[in-house]
Parts: C-alpha cells; sequence; structure tokens
C-alpha cells in the first residue's frame, strides 16, 4: 500500500504537466484543425528528465523550452504535415530508472528520437539503450564521458556544454585574476571529478597549485563540517564543483562561514534556477560558467527571438539556461528531420552534422567527430543589485567564442582519424 | 593538504556539535512523540517543512525573524493539535502501524499541498542581519547564525525540561507515558495530555524546520533528508528518551563531522555505521527501555 502511495505520487505530475503541455500546444496552433487531418503517427520524440530530485527546477525549465520547439516545429507545419510530439519521462535523476523509462520511450512508446537528461551519470544511462537500440540522442547534459570513443556511438549528440569547455573557460577568467592557490569542493559523482580535471588541465597553463579537493556526497545539506577544513587551506579561489540545490546551499553556507571575504568563489557552472531559488545574499560575487543567459539577446538575434516566442508561450517569463538546452536539443533534431526529409536515422543523422545553426545564442554547429555542439561559453556573475527584472540574476563578463580549440582533440577523445 | 592542526580539529569538533544541535532540535520532538504517544511520526519532517514556511509566510506578511520565532511554533502546534485529534486520535490502541501508516501518508499530503501552493522552486531565506557573518571563537571563525542554533537548541531542552520535570502538567506526562491505564483511573484526561503533547513535538519540529531555513533554503522536500538521518539519532539514543536523543544527537554530529575531516565523501555513510555499531553492541540504543516498539 505504501509502495503505490510512494509511486502514483509523480505519474500524477507527469500527467498533469503531459496534459496541460499538450494543451497549451493544442491551443496555441493556428493550424490545430490539421491535427485532425494528418492520418500519420506524430513524430515522437522522448524526453526522459529528473522532473523530481535536486534538478526538478531545472528539469521543468528543460520541458517548458523543449514543447516550445516542438509548438514551432508543429506551427510551421512539421514534415509535411507530420507533427511532432514530446513524451516526457521523469527520471528521477538515477541512472536506472533513467534506461528503464528510455527502455519504455523506445519499445512501448516507440519514440523515434530521443532528447533529455540532466546528469552526467543519468545521460551515459541513456546513451548506452539508444546506441544498441539505433536511436539518436541527443544529450542537453554536462559530461565529458560522453564525447569519448568508448561511450560514443554515431547515435550519440551533444548539445550541452562539456566540462572541460565549461570549466576551460570560467579557469582562464580566474586563474588570471584572483591568485595561483586553488582549493576544491566537489560533487562526488562524474560531473564533479570532470570539471576539477578542466580545471586542473586549463590551471596548468596558469601554474595553479592545487591545495586539495574535498568530496562531498551528491544531496548534501549540510556543508558545516567540510567547511573549516576549507578556511583552513586559505585558497585564493574557492572551485565548488556541483549543482542545483547542493550548490545553493554550500553557496549560502559558505557565505555564513565567511569565506568570501578572503577567497573569490567559483563555480564550473551557474544555474539560473538555483540562483533563483537561493536568492541573491548566497550568491552574492560568485563567477561560473554557463551556456546560455536570456541577456545576451542584445547581441544576438535568434536569442532575442526565442525570449519572445518563450515570453509569449509563458506568460512573460524568460527561458534559463538549461531550458534553452532542452529547445536547442529538440529544435536541432527537428530541423535535421526538415532538413532530411524524413524520419530516418542515418538521414538524420547526416543533416545534423551538416546543421550550422544559430537558435538561441549564436552560431553552432557539431563536431563531426564526437558530434559535440561547438559552441560559445559565458562566463557570468551573479548580480545583487541593479536588476531590470526577476530574471535578471547575472552578469556577463566575457564570453568564449566558439572554437575547437578549446575542446579536446579527437585523437585524445580516442576518435580515429 | 593542510595538516591537522589543533585549531583545525577544536573547529571541527565544534562545527560537529553545531551541526548535532540541529538534530537534537529535529529529534526530541520525534522522541517526545513516540515516548509518550507511543506513535512513530513519519510526518514530523513534514511538520519541519511546514515550519519554514510559515517562517516564509510570516515574512511576507512584513514581519520579521523574531516574530517568527515565537509565531511559528504556535501554528505549526496549533495544526499539530487538529491533527491528533482528527486523524490520529482514532488509531489508538490499534498498534503501533496504524498512525506510521498514517503519518507516512500525511506527509507526503502535506509536502504536496506545499507545492501546489508554493510551488515546486526553493525560497531564499536571508539569515537576519544582526545574525550573519562569523565571530572568532578562539580556534578558528564559526558563522554567527549556527551559535544562535545552540542557544536556540538549549532554550529549548531547558523549557522542555521544566515542564516535563517542575510542572504537574510535567509529572502527569511522565506517568502517561509510564502507565496511562492508572493515570486514567486516577480521573486524568489522558487524551488531552497526549493531545497536547504531539502539539509540542510538532511545534518544536516546526521550529527546527524554521532555524533550518537560513541555513539551507526552503523547499518542500526538505524534511525528507533529516528525517531519515533524525531516525537514527533516535534509534542510537534510545526511541522515546529525550536524554537519549540530545547525547545521540550530538554524538552524530561530532561523528560526521570528524569523518568529513578524514574522509569527506563517507561523511554521510558514517551515520548509518555509528547507527549499525550502537544496534550490535546495545540494541535498544542508549536510554532505550525494551520492548517499546513489541
Amino acid at each position: 500500500m505504501t509502495r503505490k502511495m510512494i509511486k502514483s505520487a509523480p505519474i500524477t505530475r507527469r500527467r498533469v504537466l503531459a496534459t496541460v503541455g499538450a494543451g497549451a500546444i493544442v491551443a496555441a496552433s493556428p493550424f490545430r484543425i490539421n491535427l485532425l487531418q494528418a492520418e500519420e503517427t506524430p513524430i515522437k520524440i522522448g524526453f526522459p528528465v529528473p522532473l523530481t530530485g535536486p534538478y526538478g527546477t531545472e528539469a521543468q525549465d528543460q520541458v517548458r523550452a523543449a514543447q516550445l520547439a516542438i509548438a514551432q516545429f508543429n506551427d510551421a507545419g512539421g514534415l509535411s504535415g507530420r507533427k511532432a510530439e514530446l513524451v516526457v519521462r521523469d527520471d528521477k535523476l538515477n541512472p536506472g530508472e533513467a534506461a528503464t523509462r528510455t527502455l519504455e520511450l523506445v519499445e512501448k512508446e516507440k519514440v523515434n528520437f530521443v532528447v533529455g537528461s540532466l546528469s552526467a551519470a543519468v545521460q551515459l544511462a541513456i546513451n548506452n539503450v539508444t546506441k544498441e537500440r539505433g536511436i539518436i540522442f541527443n544529450s542537453i547534459s554536462q559530461s565529458d564521458a560522453i564525447n569519448e570513443a568508448a561511450d560514443f556511438s554515431k547515435y550519440t549528440f551533444h548539445e550541452a556544454l562539456n566540462p572541460h569547455m565549461t570549466s576551460g573557460a570560467v579557469g582562464r577568467y580566474a586563474f588570471s585574476k584572483f591568485g595561483k592557490k586553488v582549493a576544491f569542493l566537489t560533487a562526488d559523482y562524474a560531473y564533479g571529478h570532470e570539471m576539477v580535471r578542466g580545471f586542473l588541465e586549463v590551471g596548468k597553463a596558469f601554474n595553479i597549485e592545487n591545495l586539495g579537493d574535498i568530496r562531498h556526497p551528491l544531496g548534501t545539506s549540510d556543508f558545516s563540517t567540510l567547511l573549516p577544513r576549507i578556511q583552513a587551506l586559505k585558497p585564493d579561489i574557492l572551485c565548488i564543483s556541483n549543482f542545483g540545490r547542493d550548490q545553493q546551499i554550500v553557496l549560502r553556507q559558505a557565505t555564513d562561514f565567511g569565506i568570501k571575504k578572503t577567497t573569490q568563489i567559483i563555480a564550473p557552472l551557474l544555474s539560473h534556477a538555483s540562483r533563483v531559488a537561493a536568492g541573491p545574499q548566497a550568491f552574492e560575487g560568485v563567477i561560473g560558467g554557463c551556456s546560455f543567459y536570456w541577456g545576451i539577446e542584445d547581441k544576438y538575434a535568434s536569442t532575442k527571438a526565442f525570449n519572445e516566442a518563450f515570453r509569449k508561450m509563458y506568460d512573460g517569463k524568460l527561458p534559463t539556461d538549461y531550458g534553452a538546452l532542452g529547445y536547442g536539443g529538440v529544435r536541432t533534431v527537428l530541423s535535421a528531420v526538415k532538413d532530411a526529409g524524413s524520419v530516418d536515422t542515418d538521414k538524420v543523422i547526416a543533416a545534423m552534422e551538416a546543421l550550422k545553426y544559430d537558435y538561441y545564442k549564436g552560431p553552432q554547429y557539431y563536431r563531426k567527430c564526437d558530434h559535440q555542439s561547438v559552441q560559445s561559453v559565458l562566463v557570468i556573475k551573479s548580480k545583487s543589485s541593479n536588476m531590470r527584472n526577476e530574471s535578471d540574476v547575472f552578469e556577463v563578463l566575457s564570453t568564449d567564442e566558439p572554437n575547437e580549440a578549446t575542446l579536446r582533440t579527437c585523437a585524445e577523445l580516442g576518435h580515429k582519424a | 593538504m593542510a595538516g591537522l592542526s589543533f585549531d583545525l580539529v577544536a573547529l571541527q569538533l565544534f562545527a560537529g556539535l553545531a551541526l548535532g544541535a540541529i538534530y537534537v532540535l529535529f529529534a526530541i520532538g520525534l522522541s517526545l512523540i513516540f515516548g509518550m504517544l507511543t506513535v512513530v511520526n513519519f510526518a514530523h519532517g513534514a511538520f519541519y517543512m511546514v515550519g519554514a514556511y510559515a517562517g516564509l509566510y510570516v515574512l511576507m506578511l512584513g514581519g520579521n525573524f523574531w516574530l517568527c520565532l515565537f509565531a511559528v511554533p504556535l501554528v505549526v502546534g496549533l495544526f499539530g493539535l487538529l491533527v491528533e485529534r482528527f486523524l490520529i486520535r482514532p488509531l489508538y490502541g490499534r498498534g503501533i502501524d496504524y498512525p506510521l501508516l498514517l503519518t507516512f501518508g500525511l506527509s507526503y499530503v502535506m509536502v504536496e499541498l506545499v507545492r501546489i501552493a508554493f510551488g515546486k522552486t526553493g525560497y531564499p531565506f536571508d539569515t537576519p542581519e544582526i545574525l550573519q557573518g562569523a565571530v572568532n571563537i578562539g580556534v578558528g571563525y564559526f558563522p554567527l547564525y549556527r551559535l544562535f542554533v545552540i542557544g536556540a537548541t538549549a532554550a529549548v531542552l531547558l523549557a522542555l525540561w521544566l515542564f516535563l520535570e517542575k510542572t504537574s502538567f510535567g509529572l502527569i506526562v511522565r506517568a502517561g507515558a509510564r502507565d496511562p491505564q492508572i493515570v486514567r483511573v486516577l480521573g486524568v484526561d489522558v487524551a488531552r495530555v497526549w493531545l497536547i503533547v504531539f502539539g509540542i513535538g510538532t511545534a518544536i519540529a516546526g521550529f527546527a524546520g524554521l532555524l533550518a531555513a537560513p541555513l539551507q533554503g526552503v523547499i518542500p522536500e526538505m524534511g525528507a533528508t533529516i528525517l531519515a538521518e533524525a531516525f537514527v539519532v533516535t534509534v542510537v539514543g534510545g526511541m522515546g528518551s529525550i536524554g537519549g536523543a540530545v547525547l545521540a544527537g550530538l554524538l552524530v554530529g561530532v561523528v560526521v563531522s570528524m569523518t568529513s575531516l578524514i574522509a569527506p565523501e563517507m561523511a554521510k555513510v558514517s551515520i548509518f555505521a555509528l547507527m549499525a555499531v550502537v544496534l550490535i553492541v546495545r540494541p535498544q540504543g542508549f536510554f532505550g527501555r525494551a520492548g517499546l516498539l513489541s
């Protein structure tokens, strides 16, 4: 009985979400009459994301923005009238759950493509399933391993940044400005480890001194017992490689301990949703990286268009970093479908490889050898004053323009030339 | 890595005690309710979460943190009274599993209602201005707010001790816990005693949630993690023993802290390792009475 209660909660939420989402699309679409005429089955995109758990807020942003990409595709007539549909599943931030849900999406829902996930380990689990079944998977979460030959397959695409790119951009910015003595506080899983590796790699060029890497389990709610040791190390820079709620809590508690007075805190990835949830006090002065910020709309027409469309669909709300990835991940796949004129896997792969796109953040393309989206990385700082609106939480300090030189080479990743 | 200086170890010990204070505050309410009512309150974490949201609400209405310190326990305590009167009371005498399942389900309902009312995204809860920053405690800097939490926990413990030991109502509570039948024969309305004890227990849970809010922010699921840890504390201390909860809470805090110093990635596991060791050596916990659960 208790087990039933546990299980029914997410199903209900999921159903509500799906109904609301589908309703919004039908209502928004001027082509809704076509739905009745179209006899063909829709193009289905499976979308496993962690709706429940510490990254739930980010995951909901991903769903919202992905629905926008679907709506735009359908409004533009679909694939000669054939519409697309998003099939959302909760992967609960758990690789096992994600693998099961993905299998279900492929076998039962018969999805044509899979886009999604929000954790390094989870996306690798999904990737294992999709590559075995020959289904294209466009990952919208950070991972280094997914680009490496061992995990990569021709079906694997990576729309998100990877830790090497992110930590590289933030490291290059911070190590030249705030000092050489660096301490690390790291979430003890693939994402954290890969970020630290990236920082140490870029740190070589700046001769940084690694004072130590303190690892904490994912889902830690109190960091007070880890912070005295970090204080004792007296670092110039404290690099915090965790995400979501862990990041919110650790920044808050580090502020309480007075660490910011002597140390510059940097994080490879600052999440918009986390910053909003934790408030300006905790994030004050923290510098980090991100793949997207709505504020770059002054620079890119595509960002402005994306923001406007998102605002229109969601009552004036602005998209977030992970939301944008949901949009980009789905939109690239659907664009490739259109270019290929088919949902045939090999044709779509070829079309994706050929894409030169600018959908939401300036120019991007998928590198041939590892299908990593070559794109810009933003270095941002949390704002605590002069905010224009509730989404105005970051200031863009610098931008690493798209450049294959900031990626690990194909040979380093184990791909044959 | 820097060496383990005396100052660092001392500061680490202190951090452990401060962390332990939060466990203690959470676990005494749990232990009080179990000790007196034999109700394993799985909704304790939800009451804790409600305390944090109630604090947020008071702040939104224009109140300040100091007002929250009084308003939140009152509101959550009153809510607890209603829960006891209308949901838990009908289940007395049916064994331990009925109230356990009820409170388990109730916690899901409460979390879901809060999600509907306040959304799934968390809210920031700023540390009150006067308690911001860190102070030198001799061996290093420690957040002022955490010192305040230690003080508040001590105050709650003192008040609870005075209430239970020095008032005639406290005497009835203690007697009722030992032998409700005899107390009833003496003409005492035991139902009313249990009602009030449950209210006090939930009020303390709400207070704990409020104190935790500036440390970690406010989200609907905030009670879930600490509930697991608090059950470890009550089991180690002995189910139903308030003294046991205090001792075990501080011990768990120190064990987590010292583990963090040597092997931080093992900190979470160390809590459960401690419980395993205690259960092997002393199955009823430090001050537990055997047979309470049967």
